[in-house]
């Protein structure tokens, strides 16, 4: 109970640490977010309406990317940010950058894979009107990704809830570094290693706080949009 | 009236459509000329939508030609189509007409007053804002022909355009096809309804098993049929 009192009363109190890791928590995830959406939509729009040798094999590899073990990426990135590795002159491991990368790798496959799957089945509906209009593939890609743009933050959602969420990359690629790569996952990890419960709990109270909070404002929106576009 | 455009004639000669064996047109000799609505009819699976297809331009004879005022590349940017399903874009009444006013090149300037005025053709004035998708199904079909008109027609193809629609939904759209082809829009249409190939066609064409059996004016059609099988459809028996 006292553990509990103490943890509210952190969150309640805005404690400058506490704050400080929601803060680079919230940058990190949609920060990843939004490369991955620029990424997967993208590339989700283009195996849906394209039709090329291995293009099952494709769908069946982002799908399966979409199970990517965490720790499995955070490896991957720290290989390739390490000194001696291929991208160690950009001096991006252990920092926020390092994170952001080993998220985006995580949630793109998430959303490129709900893209396409959202925009071919559109696609299928409005195959003919677009040859009736007469309307080239880019204006194809464009008017789908609009059109289903309501249903597209839906993936843009199961991003984020997989960012959020996530510990075993950016654990490994940002090293839980005090003040500086320190998230609210890895942050509950190490304190309730530790035993400070109270700080653990405290964020484990604002992760699902704003894991709601942002369900609930993409639901508005989504609700809201098809009211005025049907 | 419209002065004639490269559009015109459209001519079939001796056109086949085939998906791998099996054969939906066959020889297929047709001039759709300028003047009163040309209507498709005849049974399920005769080739009209097929037909209409092609004389859009969305489909490709696998044998024959298909010219289009005498030329066979000709772009479709003066045609254009109502499929039997239109589909409604996720966008309101406004933004359907927008789109199709934007893909038809027209000058933006220009939108919202076109708009206004095709609104009002297929009397949805009002209904601007609402979702295309919340319409019932007769002011779909309106918006679908709207948005077709939003093209600026010389050839206007409509697919069963009342298919499925009540009697009240019936007269509106083919009070606007009326009015479109006063206005000098070549209509070529397909239907079930003789009754509705009675009030509208100028022309007949009467297809049956993907074979053209009998083409003519409305009339001598009607009146004097010269085949067993338009004897048999005008007198309301099955074509099997």
């Amino acid at each position: 109970m006292d553990t509990d009192v103490s943890a509210l009363h952190l969150v309640l109190s805005a404690d400058p640490a506490l704050v400080a890791i929601v803060r680079l928590s919230l940058e990190v995830s949609l920060s990843a977010v939004v490369l991955a959406a620029v990424i997967g939509v993208p590339l989700g729009a283009v195996i849906a309406l394209t039709r090329f040798y291995g293009r099952e094999a494709a769908i069946v590899a982002l799908n399966a990317l979409m199970g990517l073990p965490p720790v499995v990426a955070g490896l991957a990135v720290f290989l390739a940010l390490s000194h001696s590795g291929p991208l160690g002159k950009w001096g991006l491991l252990f920092t926020p950058g390092a994170m952001i990368i080993a998220q985006t790798i995580l949630v793109t496959p998430i959303i490129a894979a709900l893209s396409r799957q959202t925009i071919e089945d559109l696609w299928a509906e409005y195959r003919d009107e677009f040859a009736a209009m007469n309307v080239g593939a880019l204006g194809r890609v464009a008017t789908l990704i609009w059109d289903a743009r309501f249903s597209l933050v839906t993936a843009l959602l199961a991003g984020f809830g997989r960012a959020a969420a996530e510990v075993g990359a950016i654990i490994i690629v940002g090293g839980n570094i005090d003040g500086f790569t320190r998230t609210m996952t890895t942050a509950i990890a190490l304190e309730t290693s530790k035993g400070n419960l109270p700080l653990a709990i405290g964020l484990g109270m604002v992760l699902i706080a704003i894991v709601i909070v942002i369900n609930a404002l993409a639901w508005s929106a989504r609700r809201a949009g098809e009211r005025l576009a049907g | 009236m419209r002065a004639p455009v490269a559009e015109l004639p459209i001519t079939f000669d001796k056109a086949q459509v085939a998906v791998g064996k099996i054969i939906i047109l066959d020889d297929i000799s047709l001039k759709i000329s300028s003047g009163a609505p040309t209507v498709l009819i005849g049974p399920n699976g005769a080739g009209k939508t097929t037909l209409l297809r092609v004389a859009m331009g969305l489909v490709r004879v696998t044998q024959g030609h298909v010219t289009w005022g005498g030329r066979d590349d000709v772009a479709p940017t003066r045609r254009a189509i109502m499929f039997q399903r239109p589909v409604m874009l996720r966008r309101s009444t406004a933004g359907n007409i927008r789109y199709a006013l934007k893909t038809a090149g027209a000058p933006r300037s220009n939108w919202e007053r076109q708009m206004a005025g095709l609104l009002e053709l297929v009397g949805l004035t009002g209904l601007e804002r609402r979702p295309a998708r919340r319409l019932s199904g007769g002011e779909q079909q309106r918006l679908a022909l709207a948005r077709a008109l939003a093209r600026d027609p010389a050839v206007l193809f409509l697919d069963e355009p009342t298919a499925s629609l009540d009697p009240a939904a019936t007269k509106a759209i083919e009070d606007i096809i009326a009015n479109v082809a006063a206005r000098g829009v070549k209509v070529v249409m397909s239907t079930h309804d003789l009754g509705q190939a009675r009030r509208i066609a100028g022309e007949i064409v009467l297809l049956h098993r993907g074979r053209m059996i009998e083409s003519g004016a409305a009339d001598t059609f009607f009146a004097n049929p010269k085949t067993e099988e338009a004897r048999k459809f005008i007198a309301g028996q099955l074509l099997v």
